[in-house]
């Protein structure tokens, strides 16, 4: 199973293997990692999984699509390499991935 | 050395009350009671996704089974609770099972309004609460479904869902509203207008005005008898009239009842051993002002919080403003606030396209807006609720004005 790393904005970090297929919002909640909200479950409704894709993997990042986008610019502190963490899918390529977490979800 | 928590309801309050139970330091057993056969799942896709048969009980479960191993939370599931002995500081199971608690979360949840119509007791009628209503009502369409026809009694969301949900499977869907409007004790005439519409192009027929005299059938149900005589023929009929919290254990217990189980703003009912999180309980909200009874995903998390912290000595105070989503057909509505009390409406955009907002006020202040597929204006309608910002009429009236800048 892919590992994904999270590092949340203290700067401590946890690991989580995450089956491919599901997300990584899905991954934190599983893996009750603070910091991730997730408050509608993960149907792109609120923005309480918003996270920072770390720069070496960027490009390595499902599209952004319009609801996203749309969240991702009323969300506290966006920034260039901002994404809702539950519309992350895992995939095998994903083995390694960071991402860090913001101080707040609000 | 640490007693039992048990938390009753294996819902969404209890998915969020057992991890942060650990989080706050709880050292004894948890133990998740409840009456369904399942860990506790997403509710809210019941009458969406799981539904269209897009997701499966698996892909709706809030957390894996091996999530509530690591923090040691244990179930016991298929079991009611059938007594609260709070001298003895004991719950019976309905097995006879007696167990002990130090600390008791009820997250007993909500169940919905039976209504009392001839004919409701024949097969092939449904409420929609649960996974097995949806299995239910999935057993009777199977074959095909676009040669089935569907009643829904009730135009509130959860009849609106489905009716977009069976809609999308090729059912023939009529949707039968009492009120003069669909949504009409939620929304303002402009969303009922609106869905309305969206509903009636997409080839659902909704009738408002219109309450239903009986279910007919033999055994099986085969048509409703609507307050104007008509008779329409039905495979199967689907009641979403609301929905009541469950509180006669707590009642029956002798703990304060409000519309719910009546508890503070730190989830603590009138017992100090006994918190009550969600659907069931009602609190004194410092944001809206007033005692109210919430029924929403988000709620029922922040108060399990709120009571998880409680069970371990510590006060929290939650600052969040409420807020709830509908998603039928390719639109996603998301209300911001909670309008109860509102005086003027005010609408943001072109209320004849599929994207704009409404924007609900007490006076001056703002109290809510419902945002249809704009996103944006959601989450800013959020922030300026919880910095207690109002926004001038001119404002949210001109869609050109930038909203976030109100918020610097």
């Amino acid at each position: 199973m892919p590992l994904i790393n999270y590092v949340d904005a203290s700067g401590n970090q946890f690991e989580a293997e995450v089956e491919v297929g599901s997300n990584v919002m899905q991954g934190a909640i599983d893996n009750m990692i603070d910091g991730i909200l997730a408050e509608c479950g993960g149907a792109c409704a609120c923005a309480t999984c918003h996270c920072y894709v770390d720069a070496a993997w960027q490009d390595k990042m499902p599209a952004i699509e319009s609801a996203e986008q749309d969240l991702l610019e009323a969300v506290v502190e966006p920034k260039d390499n901002s994404r809702l963490s539950c519309q992350l899918v895992v995939t095998e390529d994903m083995d390694g991935l960071v991402v860090h977490l913001p101080a707040s979800q609000y | 050395m640490q007693g039992n928590c048990i938390i009753i309801g294996a819902s969404h309050a209890a998915a969020q009350l057992a991890p942060s139970l650990r989080q706050e330091g709880w050292e004894g057993r948890i133990i998740i009671i409840g009456d369904e056969p399942h860990a506790p799942y997403h509710r809210p896709p019941l009458s969406k996704t799981f539904l269209s048969g897009e997701k499966t009980l698996d892909q709706i479960l809030i957390r894996p089974l091996a999530a509530y191993d690591k923090i040691d939370a244990e179930f016991i599931l298929g079991q009611r609770v059938k007594h609260i002995d709070r001298a003895q500081k004991t719950i019976q199971l309905d097995n006879g099972d007696t167990l002990e608690y130090e600390k008791l979360a009820l997250c007993t949840g909500s169940r919905p309004r039976q209504i009392p119509l001839p004919g409701v007791e024949l097969n092939g009628v449904h409420y929609l609460r649960t996974v097995a209503d949806i299995e239910g009502i999935r057993g009777d369409l199977k074959g095909d479904p676009s040669s089935a026809r569907v009643v829904i009694i009730g135009g509130g969301y959860i009849g609106l869902e489905t009716a977009a949900a069976l809609n999308k499977l090729g059912v023939n869907v009529t949707v039968l509203e009492m009120m003069d409007r669909i949504l009409q004790r939620v929304t303002a005439p402009v969303i009922s207008d609106f869905y309305h519409r969206v509903h009636s192009e997409a080839g659902v027929n909704i009738q408002t005005g219109m309450g239903v005299d009986a279910i007919l059938g033999d055994g099986k149900v085969n048509a409703v008898q609507c307050s104007n005589g008509e008779i329409l023929d039905a495979d199967v009929v689907i009641i979403g009239a609301g929905i009541v919290p469950n509180t006669e254990l707590a009642e029956a217990a002798g703990l304060d009842i409000d519309n719910g189980i009546a508890v503070d703003a730190y989830a603590q009912s009138s017992d100090p051993d006994i918190v009550a999180a969600g659907d069931c309980s009602s609190y004194p909200h410092a944001l809206i002002g007033s005692r109210v009874r919430l029924e929403s995903v988000p709620n029922a998390t922040e108060q399990a919080k709120t009571a998880a912290a409680s069970i371990c000595g510590k006060q929290i105070d939650n600052h969040s403003h409420p807020w709830f989503w509908s998603d039928q057909y390719d639109i996603k509505l998301q209300i911001a606030g909670f309008n109860m009390g509102y005086d003027t409406v005010l609408v943001r955009g072109d209320k004849n396209s599929r994207s704009f907002s409404v924007w609900y006020f007490k006076g001056d202040q703002l109290l809510a807006a419902d945002c249809i597929n704009q996103a944006k204006e959601f989450m800013q309608a959020k922030q300026l609720l919880t910095k207690g910002i109002n926004p001038s009429p001119g404002h949210v009236c001109d869609p050109d004005f930038d909203l976030k800048s109100l918020l610097a």
